[in-house]
This record gives C-alpha cells, structure tokens and sequence, in this order.
C-alpha cells in the first residue's frame, strides 16, 4: 500500500472541502473495496478522508412515503431493516446475495454504489487497461473474458459493474443524494454508472470532492411479487455472471406494472424501459417473458468466452418474472431454483 | 476532527490508536496505512488471528469489531479508534473453552488449522446473530470463511451442536 494522510472527518463540510483540496485524495468508509485496490496498486489516493463518524448511518421514512438510507448505513443494516424488509424486499434480498457476512458488516450503502469492476485486468497492474490506465489497451477484448460484459459495451472496455445491491437499486428507481462544492443535488440511479464508451476510467457521474448522503427509495408497491435471482459458479460468495432483479404489481394474473434490471451483464445494472412496457397490461406468460427477454438481449455482444451468458441471461429473464409473478421469490440461502 | 500531517512526502508520522482488545485498553501507535490484522498480530502479538489472503477474500483474519464479524485485514487500524475487538485469544473465559471451541474439537473441525480461529470467531457471531438454524443456512451464513483441507461437513456439524443446545437453554 502506498503511504497516505489520514483525515478523520468531523463533518460532511469538513469532508468536502478536504476532498476538493485534493485532486488524489478518497473517501474512504467500510473500505472493502477501496484498501483492496490500494493493497493492489490500482487505487494509490495521497489522502484518505474517512467518513464513518459522520451522522450518516440512519433509515427514515420520507414524507412522500418512501425511505432514505443514510450512505453509512451497511449492507447488514439494510438487509435487516424491518422497514426495508417490509417494503422493499427486493432490495434486502439482492443485499444478501452478494459478499459474506463479514463484507456485508463493513460495506456500506453509498460504498457499494462506487465499487469498482472485478475485471481481472483493471487489478493486474503488469497489463494494459483502459480503466486504470486510459489509452493503453483493452486486453479482455482478446483475452480471458468468461466475466465480462454483453450489453453495452465499447471497444475501449467490456467490464462489468459488480454490484448485487445497485441491481435492485435501479428496478426500484432510487435516487441518490449528493453534497458538493457546489452544495446539494440527486441523481437518479439511471444517471449515476455510465457505459464506459470512450471514456471507461469514468464509473458513475458523481464529480471529485462530492459525497454520497443518502440513498432515497420512493414509494413503491412491490413487496410481494419480486425476485432477486443470481445466477453464478458457486453457490455463495461470488459475484454475478447473470443477475436478474424483478418487481411487479399485479392485478390478478395481468401486470399492472414492471421493473426489471439486470446485473453481471454491462457496466452498470442495465434497465430496458420498452421491454417493461412490453409487460404491463399483459397477463403474466412464458410466452410473453421469453419475447421480453429477447427483445432485452436483441443488441447482446459475447466474446470468446461469455457468448454462453446470452442463453443464460435470457433463461434468467424468464425465470425472474415467473418466480415475481407467483409471489415466489427466490431463497437467498435455499439455492435451488423454482 | 484529527489530521497526520505526512503530505506531499509522508514521513513516518505514528498515529495512537486506542483499542480494547479482548477487555483489555491498548493504545498502539501505528502507521495509517496499517490495517487492524497487523495491529494485533505485529504490536499486540495476537497470532491467533491469521493472514490467509489479505484481500478480504478467505475470512482466515475474522474478528469482532464491536461485536460484529469483519475480515480485520481490510480495516485500517486508525479508522477503529475506540473500538471494542474479540479476537480468538479472547473467547475462553478464565481457561474454560468457549462452547464453539469444544465443538471444534468434537467434531475434529479442522486439519491443517489455519482457517480455524477465522471460521471460530465467524461462527461465534453467527450464533449470536441468530439468523441460521438449517444447514443450508449455517453452509450460506458461513461462505465468508474459505477451509481449503475441506473440513466443512464438521465445521457445519460444530455450529449445528452449539446452536442446537442454545436453542434448547433457551426453551
């Protein structure tokens, strides 16, 4: 690990303005993700601001009837909030499919939004990477790219964004509150990660020297008939090839409305809205969501070694919105799929 | 608010870290970039706690941070100031075995021996979160905690004793 300054920040200002100072400094909270790539090499932050004191760690009821989620609250809060639980399921259910209990402990919700992505090039400092060193080349175009992703990519990357948690994020429409320089403002989760085009060192639309506060879930009315279902090489503790989040309304067998967001397949949780059109009005069928589920993947791209992740994502798609449409969501501890 | 002024050119500036290690109150003075599984095991002499990965990968370096299991070599040590920790020397209570510790032997729930006191320290806090009761649960609640000679069948089997007794004093 390089050598850093410390800062303890006192206050979200405090933090701010030492952030702005300093064009290589980090935030730094559960650091999961951030003291691996410094362990690594790829992160080398000349000052690391740490914001876990800050009055940042609570889950409270907005006055339009949805729920803000201070941005050090951590996965196992989340997971385990009754409110949450209650409410937005989905959003419980996607957390405890990703990491173990020990990360769950540390990550934190506004953590989680800004991980970076497990390509096995972006952490190996001997190769080129776009990401981690735009203009040098992308070797997983070429190279070995079993993980990588399908939709969305540009010739400079085809990494994917690792998240479970920014998966239900996006079908559940949150918004994320930001502090600045320049003072407050939100950022719908569809505009926070960005595709990597020709600028994949660029993850999300956050600027330097601002910091997560809260992210704000509206009202919703998908606490029955939703699913998280993760598709991977091992049972726990891996990240996604395939994930598949789901939320629906129905009104009896016809759905009334439709989220679907995908994960493990493009740079950031990947929404289609004309394929959640496609849904709604419509009674809930295996004919219907494989023709959702083509008209999601139509523009899909494999490479050598995930062409596979295609069919899968496909498979995934229509099993998702079977299991929301029976109220059935899938077991994050039973893994057998239904 | 605390600043270590050791920018442009980082000297070796030590910061005092305050922590109470299995009851105890220590104050170490560290580097900022040392995590908390160096703390213990290079200023406090803790080796119980083991560097498997160092990535936050194999849970071999478990402890409880304020009674929460964490992978201790992903925690920078400066940022627990204040922190209550338990690591595996402290879970006998005056010579006597902690119950999960008598399971392991038990159940001869390790082989080589390395991952234990992670998956131990890992599976007191499963106990004490409550969440697992199944196998198929204590197997998905225990994923963070890799046993490369492959003894999970007795590890599960360790858990599975204490927890069933647990569950009986309860009743």
């Amino acid at each position: 690990m390089n050598r850093f300054s410390y800062l303890r920040a006192g206050s979200i200002e405090e933090a701010v303005k030492a952030a702005a100072a300093d064009a290589s400094a980090r935030f730094i909270a559960g650091g999961t993700n951030l003291v691996d790539l410094m362990k690594y090499n790829v992160e080398r932050p000349t000052r690391l601001i740490d914001i876990t004191r800050l009055p940042l760690n609570t889950i409270e009821e907005t006055e339009s009837g949805g729920l803000r989620l201070g941005a050090m609250t951590t996965n196992d809060d989340v997971a385990h909030d009754a409110l949450v639980r209650s409410r937005y399921p989905l959003l419980a259910s996607a957390i405890l499919a990703g990491a173990s209990p020990q990360l769950r402990n540390a990550a934190t919700t506004g953590g989680n939004l800004l991980q970076r992505t497990r390509c096995y090039y972006f952490y190996d400092t001997a190769t080129p990477c776009n990401k981690r060193e735009p203009g040098t080349g992308c070797p997983a175009t070429f190279g070995r790219n079993r993980i990588h992703a399908i939709l969305g990519t540009s010739d400079h990357c085809i990494a994917t964004h690792p998240s479970d948690m920014c998966v239900a994020l996006a079908a559940l429409e949150a918004v994320i509150h930001v502090a600045g320089p320049d003072g407050e403002r939100t950022i719908p989760i569809s505009e926070f990660h960005r595709l990597p085009g020709d600028r994949p060192e660029i993850d999300t639309t956050l600027q330097h020297g601002e910091i997560i506060t809260a992210v704000e879930l509206p009202r919703t009315d998908f606490g029955v008939h939703h699913t998280y279902l993760k598709l991977r090489d091992r049972l726990s503790y891996a990240f996604a090839l395939v994930s598949v989040a789901a939320a629906l309304r129905m009104d009896g067998n016809t759905i009334a409305e439709a989220r679907l967001a995908l994960g493990g397949v493009a740079h950031k949780p990947w929404r289609d809205p004309d394929a959640e059109a496609m849904l709604r009005g419509h009674p809930a069928s295996a004919e219907l969501f494989a023709g959702v589920a083509d008209h999601i993947l139509r523009e899909a791209k494999g490479f050598e070694d995930n062409a596979f992740k295609i069919d899968l994502a496909r498979r995934g798609i229509v099993r998702a919105l079977s299991q929301a449409a029976a109220g059935t969501p899938q077991s994050q501890t039973d893994k057998r799929i239904r | 608010m605390s600043e270590i002024q050791n920018h442009p050119s980082p000297a070796l500036d030590k910061v005092p870290v305050t922590l109470t290690v299995n009851g105890k109150t220590r104050t170490v003075e560290v580097l900022p970039w040392t995590v908390l599984l160096d703390l213990l095991r290079d200023h406090l002499g803790l080796t119980g706690t083991k560097k498997g990965c160092d990535h936050g990968q194999c849970g071999a370096c478990t402890v409880l941070i304020d009674g929460k299991r964490m992978n201790s070599c992903m925690a920078l040590a400066v940022m627990k100031d204040g922190a209550s920790i338990t690591t595996i020397e402290g879970l006998a209570v005056d010579g006597e075995l902690h119950p999960l510790q008598q399971a392991f032997i038990d159940h001869d729930a390790f082989q080589c021996g390395y991952c234990t006191p992670g998956q131990i320290c890992s599976g007191v806090a499963l106990i004490q979160e409550g969440r697992a009761r199944t196998r198929d649960e204590i197997r998905e609640w225990m994923s963070g905690n890799i046993c490369r000679c492959g003894a999970y069948t007795n590890i599960v089997d360790a858990i599975e004793q204490v927890l069933g007794s647990t569950t009986e004093a309860a009743q």
